[in-house]
Order: C-alpha cells, then sequence, then structure tokens
C-alpha cells in the first residue's frame, strides 16, 4: 500500500470533493435520491465477470482470519459492559446476558444453517444463500483448509468462523434499543428469527456475491459491515423499540448510567475487538495494516470530535462522551476501512461524531426510547459512514478483479457515481431490514408477550429474567 | 450520654477521625448515606441528557460519648470537617438512656 504521500492524497481528495459538487453529477444524484425513495431504482445493467487465479491456502492469510475471529468475539462481551454500564444496577445481567447469551445462540444457529444461508449458492438466489453448507458441510480441503474461493489464500473454515463472530454481534447490537423491558423469551425468538431472515440476507446480498453488492445489481462497497452490522442492527433496533414501546420509567423517571467505567471498558475492548472487524476484513495479511490503521485513526478523531463538541457546547468533555465517539468512529470507518486512505478515515471520523453526537442529542429531545441510542450510532454513523464511503472510496482500492462493478461505476461515474450506488444500498438495507424485522416482532407478538410488565420491571430484570442479582439487592 | 450523629461530607472522614481520635473518642460507627439539604441536587449530563441527581453522596458518622466530652466533640467535628462552603453538613445531638456491651454485659458509660 505505498500510495502517495498524507498531503498529496488529501488535496487530491478535497479537489475531487469540490470538483463533485460542481459535476452537473450532483443534478443526477438528485434523480436518484428519488428514484431509489420509490424503491425501484433504475438497476444497473448484468455484473461483470472476474478473472481471479486460483491461489493456494496461505498460512498467514488464514492467521489473519483466526486472530480476526478471537478479536471480534472479544468484541460481544466488551459490547455487553458497554451496555452494561448505561443500565439501571436491577438490569445490568439482563443487559449483558441480551449480548452474551448470543455467543451460544447464534454461535451455533451460525455453524448449523446460518453460514450456509449467508455464503451458500444453492437457492442460486441473489438474496438468499443455500443449503448446501448445512452443518458447514463442503467447506473444502478435509479440515476445511482448502482456500475460500479462486483470488483468496485464506481457508474456507477461518471465513466461515470470522464471519460467524459477525453474526453474533449484530442482533447483540440491537438490544441497546431494547433493554430493561423486552421479555427474554422474546429477545430468544427474535434473534433467531432475525439472525436467519435479516442477516443472512443480509449478508447474502452485500458479501456473498448477491443483489447489493459488486457482483450483483447496485455494485455497493462495504468493507466490513455498514450495510451489513451497523445499518442493519440500527434499523432493526429503531423500528423494534418503535414497536415494543418506551420503558415505562421514560422519560419522567430516567436514572443516569449505573457504571461509567464499564461504558469505558466496554468501549476499549469494541475499539480493540474491532482492529479485527475491519483490519481482518482485508482476508490478506500483506495489506490488511492498512484498514488496521485507518480502523484505529478513524475512532481517534471521532473521540476528540465528540469531546470537543461537549466541551464547546456543555463546557465540560464527559467519559460517556469519549466512549460513545470513538463507537461512532469505529462504525463509520467500517464500510470504508480499505477502500479510503488516512486522511478520508479522519474526515470520516469527526463526521460520524459530529452526526452522532447531533442524533443523540435529536433523540433526547424528542423522547423517543432508543435506550441506548443503538440507531442513533450504529444506524446513522453506518449510513452516514456508507455514503462516505461512496466519496471517498479511491479507484487503486477498489481492484476491478475483487469489486468488479463497484470499480466499474468508479471509473464511469467517479466518487458521485459510487455515491450514489452507496446510497441506492442503503434505502434497499432500511426498507428491507424495517419490513422484515417489524414482520418477525407482529408474528412473535401473537405467539408470546414481547415485554415484560410494569411490575417485573419495577422489580428488575436481572431478578424476573434469569433469578440472579448482579449486586447486594440492598442498593438497586 | 449522648448520641452524636453527624452528615459530612465523605472526604471529610479521615480528618474527622482523626480529631476525634485525638480527643480520645474510642469509637464511631460510619454509614454511607444519600441526603439533601440547603446545597439541593446537582445536574449530571449524560449524552447530551440531562439527569437531577437530588441525593447527594454523604457519610454518616454515629458515635456515643460520656456527656462530659459533648463540647469537646462538637468542637472536633465542626473544625475538622468544615470548608466553609454550601453542603459541609450538619450535628445532630441527643439524649442515650443507656449502653450495654454485648461481650461482658457491662452497661452504662463502662460500656462505651
Amino acid at each position: 500500500m505505498s500510495g502517495p504521500s498524507a498531503l498529496e492524497t488529501f488535496d487530491r481528495l478535497r479537489e475531487r470533493f469540490a470538483d463533485g459538487l460542481r459535476e452537473p453529477q450532483l443534478r443526477r444524484l438528485a434523480f436518484a435520491l428519488l428514484a431509489t425513495g420509490a424503491g425501484l431504482a433504475p438497476l444497473m445493467a448484468g455484473s461483470a465477470q472476474a478473472a481471479l487465479s486460483k491461489m493456494p491456502t496461505d498460512g498467514a492469510d488464514t492467521l489473519l482470519m483466526l486472530i480476526g475471529s478471537a478479536l471480534v468475539l472479544l468484541m460481544t462481551p466488551g459490547l455487553a459492559f458497554f451496555y452494561g454500564g448505561f443500565t439501571r444496577s436491577k438490569n445490568v445481567l439482563n443487559c449483558m446476558m441480551m449480548s452474551f447469551f448470543l455467543m451460544g445462540l447464534i454461535g451455533v444457529l451460525w455453524v448449523v444453517i446460518g453460514y450456509s444461508l449467508s455464503f451458500g449458492t444453492g437457492f442460486q438466489s441473489p438474496f438468499i444463500g443455500g443449503l448446501e453448507h448445512f452443518m458447514l458441510n463442503g467447506l473444502g480441503g478435509p479440515l476445511g483448509d482448502g482456500p475460500l474461493a479462486d483470488g483468496f489464500a485464506i481457508s474456507s473454515s477461518s471465513f466461515a468462523l470470522f464471519q460467524g463472530m459477525f453474526a453474533i454481534i449484530t442482533p447483540a447490537l440491537i438490544s441497546g434499543a431494547l433493554v430493561e423491558r423486552i421479555s427474554f423469551k422474546a429477545w430468544f425468538w427474535f434473534c433467531l428469527l432475525w439472525s436467519l431472515f435479516v442477516y443472512s440476507p443480509m449478508a447474502k446480498m452485500v458479501w456473498g456475491g448477491g443483489f447489493l453488492g459488486p457482483f450483483g445489481q447496485i455494485g455497493a462497497l462495504d468493507f466490513a459491515g455498514g450495510t451489513v452490522v451497523h445499518i442493519a442492527s440500527g434499523v432493526a433496533a429503531l423500528v423494534a423499540a418503535a414497536i415494543i414501546g418506551p420503558r415505562t420509567t421514560w422519560p419522567d423517571n430516567k436514572r443516569p448510567p449505573h457504571n461509567v467505567p464499564f461504558i469505558l471498558l466496554g468501549a476499549g475492548l469494541l475499539w480493540f475487538g474491532w482492529f479485527g472487524f475491519n483490519g481482518a476484513s482485508m482476508f490478506a495479511s500483506k495489506t490488511a495494516g492498512y484498514p488496521f490503521l485507518t480502523t484505529t485513526t478513524s475512532a481517534s478523531a471521532a473521540l476528540l470530535t465528540w469531546c470537543l463538541l461537549e466541551w464547546f457546547k456543555d463546557g465540560k468533555p464527559t467519559a460517556v462522551g469519549a466512549a460513545t465517539g470513538a463507537v461512532a468512529g469505529l462504525v463509520g470507518i467500517t464500510p470504508a476501512a480499505g477502500f479510503v486512505y488516512m486522511p478520508a478515515s479522519l474526515i470520516i471520523g469527526a463526521l460520524a461524531a459530529l452526526a452522532c453526537f447531533i442524533a443523540v442529542r435529536i433523540k433526547a429531545a424528542i423522547q423517543f426510547d432508543d435506550s441506548l441510542d443503538t440507531f442513533m450510532v450504529h444506524g446513522i454513523g453506518g449510513t452516514l459512514g456508507a455514503l462516505l464511503t461512496g466519496l471517498f472510496a479511491e479507484k487503486a482500492l477498489v481492484p476491478a478483479d475483487y469489486f468488479p462493478l463497484s470499480a466499474k461505476i468508479l471509473e464511469e461515474g467517479g466518487n458521485v457515481g459510487m455515491f450514489i450506488a452507496q446510497l441506492k444500498a442503503v434505502v434497499i438495507s432500511y426498507g428491507f431490514v424495517a419490513l422484515a424485522t417489524a414482520i418477525i416482532l407482529y408474528i412473535l407478538k401473537a405467539f408470546m408477550p414481547l415485554r415484560v410488565s410494569a411490575e417485573e420491571e419495577e422489580r428488575g430484570l436481572d431478578f424476573i429474567a434469569h433469578g440472579e442479582e448482579a449486586y447486594d439487592p440492598m442498593i438497586n | 450520654m449522648k448520641m452524636i450523629t453527624a452528615m459530612i461530607r465523605p472526604s471529610k472522614l479521615d480528618a474527622v477521625k482523626d480529631a476525634l481520635v485525638a480527643i480520645d473518642v474510642v469509637g464511631m460507627t460510619v454509614t454511607d448515606a444519600r441526603g439533601f439539604g440547603r446545597q439541593k441536587g446537582q445536574v449530571e449530563r449524560y449524552r447530551g441528557t440531562e439527569f437531577k441527581v437530588d441525593f447527594l453522596p454523604k457519610l454518616k458518622v454515629m458515635l456515643i460519648i460520656p456527656d462530659e466530652k459533648l463540647d469537646a466533640v462538637i468542637s472536633a467535628i465542626s473544625t475538622a470537617a468544615r470548608t466553609g462552603e454550601i453542603g459541609d453538613g450538619k450535628i445532630f445531638v441527643s439524649p442515650v438512656e443507656n449502653a450495654i456491651r454485648i461481650r461482658t454485659g457491662d452497661s452504662g458509660v463502662e460500656a462505651l
């Protein structure tokens, strides 16, 4: 990745951004907005066929995936701490279990059928995989040690493992919007169905050679999960919070976070794990340094931005703000990490922090109970990141062999064309996830109450759902 | 005998304890407490949402003393716990009928 110097790159980015605004393409953008708004965007003509050569499995590349998998797994307990710190002390175990438990539920579901539905090809569909990898059958090689596919030197088992960690954390992110009132039974069934009918189709469409991705119809770029993970979880959180409703204590009897150090601990673990999330999504160890770099620079810029905004506006930078800003920056850079140079990562981080900062304040003002700001951070940050990926993607980092349609769009339409493709993917993702999430919840509602009773909410979900208390019950 | 109940700033505990030990007070009990007086509460802000925290952390120091030590104890606590700002706390004095040491059965001032 021996690109031009950072300053040159920055100048070039700035010029391109200014050029983009002058071009008549901006008018086309307005048209595209209208077209995609109707959900029936004129689809890009058929996908180009890639010419990737067969490669033997490489040890270093595969090791990157294994380390990456361990890092991403750690993000789920990290998220449990991040979220757990925000709740009341009588709900902290339930909140943390909503994440931690999924390492069991989705961990099993993924290897049984989730991977196959996400990355199989059996159904010949651009929207869903197949059943041929049931129980991780047919990975290639006696130990799944065969290469994943032409053009990839990582082993197929390491890929299936790595993707499983993403499948675990994505529904866990949704929990932030629903804590302190959703019943654990409803959460169990929601995550099971959502993973099969929302996450797997999203992964297929974006990464599995499906409709939205570079081998499909839209050609959108999503390096490590801006749409699949963050928009999907954010939009699902928004819809679910609207359907399930606010906590009985919201907004009149709200309480501050019960353990701010947990929030910092969780944010730290998330940041650490995100090196795997984005860095290992390069699937090649030699070039993984750059997404490792852009990941952390974006988070740094976002943390700084958030704290400066608070300092300026409220007079004090807060610990919760530093943690939230860092996460916003990590979310923002996720779709872009391997497609942009470092200066763009600073801009993406700063803008993600600004957008999420405004979003959480709007949420507070309109008193919508997305309790821990899942949509405001992951939805807004993911959307902004996805769109900025279009504006800042570098042709040199989007090779045509691996991203045929996206490279073609960049070649012909430049970054504005790429922005439009990203926008289409965002709109389609919002529509699909919102609709599918709502259907799942209404079906579940026919079989079980989605939330606990007001009395149970008052008692605290640690005892009601699990028969445990995190701390001495005297101090609840 | 008198019971002294002093509400103090948590940060003043060591100073109060040292001042009492210096005048030969032989025991005290400390409890975490939350409360407000003229100081009222404080406003905290998390992600831009304001939370009014009405009850501030204090420590409740309880000790039983012989009558003749009353003035010295009040003066020791007042001096040690004072910053001059609102929120320094209060001292309450009440009479005590009896005291019994459980181990020996001693009662009255002997038991202190």
